[in-house]
């Protein structure tokens, strides 16, 4: 780093009644030093790829002529590619079922050890934890094996039962199975954060609720759900971010039960197996920004919703 | 950014429980019938939680034929050291090769990146200087940019420059972590005094030593935490090396295991090729559930900073 810059000379004169001033206010190059290696490496590996890509995907590589600039051809392209709108869709049911879901259940087990009325709560926290620290690909396949009908837990008690196991990896729960695996691994990461949130709650609040008479179902309700607001905001935006981007699971699901996921059942699969497979990298570049574009949307549109909300109380 | 205090002192979410613990149990009704049901409304769940590690767990025991005829959650004869044995030597022992790349993937990422957003963390929380709220909120609305949807932008240019296929192409992209960045300004914000750094100019230190010397020190948890988070995304990544690499040599052991399982699954029930996937399965989060278990503290802080953000 360059810290030569950072000279005796520019130590700031003290002002009378300057105190509350910020440290290094004068010399401005210092602060922008102490980022710079940071900048300079955010732009060469998240700005120029982005950029690079956006040029990428104006245009189009033609059997004749071969690399030829098409504009926003391969954009409308994409709006009419029935495998991708797909893929949005199937995301966009998974999205509006999973994220309720694991949030909800988040949330009360938050709620849960925050009122201090359960026993072993350190042991809750760590323990519904944990499958945060499972690599993705490790948990998909590992519910892969336990989904299956060789040796999986569930078929070995339908077996038991003497009734059919059921299929997981079918075209009807495929959806489904591959939300659970999501719910099993971000449930608890949640939890932690309502939790943290819950607990930065200052405790004079509960006691006028207290006072007031409320029961703890009462307090949670009125008291701490409305506080909660902004990181269950922050959860439901990262949430949403993640489905989106739901590649791995369905990745290795297709490995046990190719013709339920195809080429294209999530959309980044999609991106990925053009971009990979058929090498359609212009393409596939459009295509991601199409995908960035309908997440920064929906962000967006939670956001917004919820502020909206909030300015109705 | 109004609840900075939560941050700012480390060991602050788990004093604050401790307080507010004891005040809600000197008011909370009496009556031990409010502790059962939600005792055992978690237990019921935490074997939801806990219930796929186990089965990983008893699974990585079995032979092959014990895998496929007994239960799936109960022990049949102990074969854990032939597996970890046929594991660690399967194909010339590239799972120890794609171990070693894992960790030295992570351990790169994880200290490089908390080492830039310490630096740039604190730059932004204690300078003024043109442009720099700007560049701040530009740096924080890339944390919506989906981390796939960046990774094939990134392969294309990578492969444009030939820079693909080597370990570097996965740590300088791990290396910019925007949150990292959010996270150390707030805690830089709270935990270095602006007084500190005032009374050093004073004494003549100049900035980089200011900030080497006294800073940093004080920064210590913010920067585990960093570290930590940075650590396991590099560790579970699976996307971006899947794109960038295209010699197991280079994998990490998501991309190699992801791998064998492919090639388990085409082979049928008949190869031995499972036993090795769950195996190395097992082997492969234990490292991580152990630095969780132990570093609990900063993971916690972690995300309750990333609760007050929005």
């Amino acid at each position: 780093m360059t810290q030569a810059t950072a000279t005796a000379a520019a130590r700031p004169a003290r002002v009378p009644g300057g105190r509350r001033r910020r440290p290094g206010s004068r010399h401005s190059l210092t602060g922008f030093l102490f980022t710079l290696p940071f900048m300079a490496l955010f732009l060469a590996m998240f700005i120029a790829p982005l950029v690079y890509a956006l040029y990428l995907s104006l245009f189009r590589e033609q059997l004749v002529g071969g690399n030829t600039f098409v504009g926003f051809d391969n954009y409308s392209e994409g709006l009419k590619d029935e495998q991708f709108i797909d893929g949005i869709q199937r995301i966009a049911l998974f999205m509006v079922v999973q994220v309720p879901v694991m949030l909800f259940l988040a949330l009360v087990f938050a709620l849960i050890l925050d009122a201090g009325t359960v026993l072993f709560a350190r042991l809750f926290r760590v323990g519904f934890f944990v499958p945060y620290a499972v690599p993705t690909v490790i948990a998909a396949l590992m519910w892969g094996f336990l989904y299956g009908k060789d040796f999986g837990p569930f078929a070995d008690v339908a077996d038991w039962l003497n009734v059919p196991p059921p299929n997981f990896l079918g075209e009807d729960l495929m959806l489904w199975s591959i939300a659970n695996v999501v719910t099993w691994t971000y449930t608890g990461y949640n939890m932690i954060i309502l939790y943290a949130a819950l607990r930065a709650i200052p405790a004079e609040l509960y006691e006028a609720a207290a006072v007031d008479g409320a029961g703890p179902v009462r307090t949670a309700i009125h008291i701490k759900l409305p506080l909660l607001r902004p990181a269950l905001l922050l959860c439901s935006i990262f949430s949403v971010i993640g489905s989106f981007q739901l590649f791995a699971e369905p990745q290795i699901f297709y490995d046990i039960a190719p013709d339920v996921i195809g080429k294209a059942y999530t959309p980044n699969l999609y991106v990925y197996n053009l971009a990979f497979a058929d090498q359609r990298l212009n393409y596939a570049a459009a295509l991601s920004f199409l995908l960035g574009f309908v997440v920064f949307v929906v962000s967006y549109a939670v956001m917004y919703s919820s502020r909206r909300q909030e300015a109705r109380r | 950014m109004s609840a900075v205090p939560t941050v700012s002192a480390d060991a602050g979410p788990a004093v604050v429980s401790k307080a507010r613990g004891r005040a809600r149990r000197r008011g909370a009704p009496p009556g031990g019938g409010g502790v059962a049901f939600p005792t055992l409304f978690m237990l019921g769940f935490l074997v939801y939680f806990v219930m796929p590690l186990l089965w990983l767990f008893v699974a990585s025991t079995k032979s092959l034929d014990d895998l496929f005829s007994s239960f799936g959650l109960w022990f049949a004869d102990f074969s854990l050291v032939d597996n970890i044995s046929d594991t660690l030597t399967k194909d010339d022992s590239v799972y120890v090769t794609w171990f070693r790349n894992t960790l030295m993937y992570s351990v790169i990422s994880a200290v490089g990146a908390a080492l830039l957003a310490a630096a740039a963390g604190y730059g932004f929380a204690k300078f003024e200087f043109k442009g720099k709220n700007l560049l701040f909120w530009f740096v924080l609305g890339s944390i919506m940019v989906p981390t796939t949807a960046l990774a094939i932008p990134t392969y294309l240019m990578f492969s444009e420059l030939g820079f693909t296929n080597n370990p570097l192409s996965i740590i300088l992209p791990s290396l910019v972590s925007p949150f990292g960045i959010y996270l150390m300004r707030i805690y830089a914000e709270a935990a270095v005094p602006d007084d500190l750094i005032e009374a050093a100019r004073i004494d003549g230190a100049g900035e980089f030593h200011i900030f080497r010397k006294i800073a940093f020190r004080l920064l210590g948890p913010g920067f585990v935490t960093v570290l930590l988070f940075t650590f396991v995304s590099t560790w579970n990544n699976y996307f971006l090396p899947l794109v960038m690499l295209s010699e197991p040599r280079w994998y990490p052991l998501t991309v190699g295991l992801a791998q064998w399982n492919n090639q388990a699954t085409a082979g049928g029930g008949a190869t031995a090729a499972f036993t090795t996937v769950i195996t190395g399965s097992l082997l492969s989060v234990v490292p991580l559930i152990i630095v969780f278990v132990f570093l609990q503290r900063y993971w916690q802080s972690g995300l309750s900073a990333g609760s007050i953000k929005g």
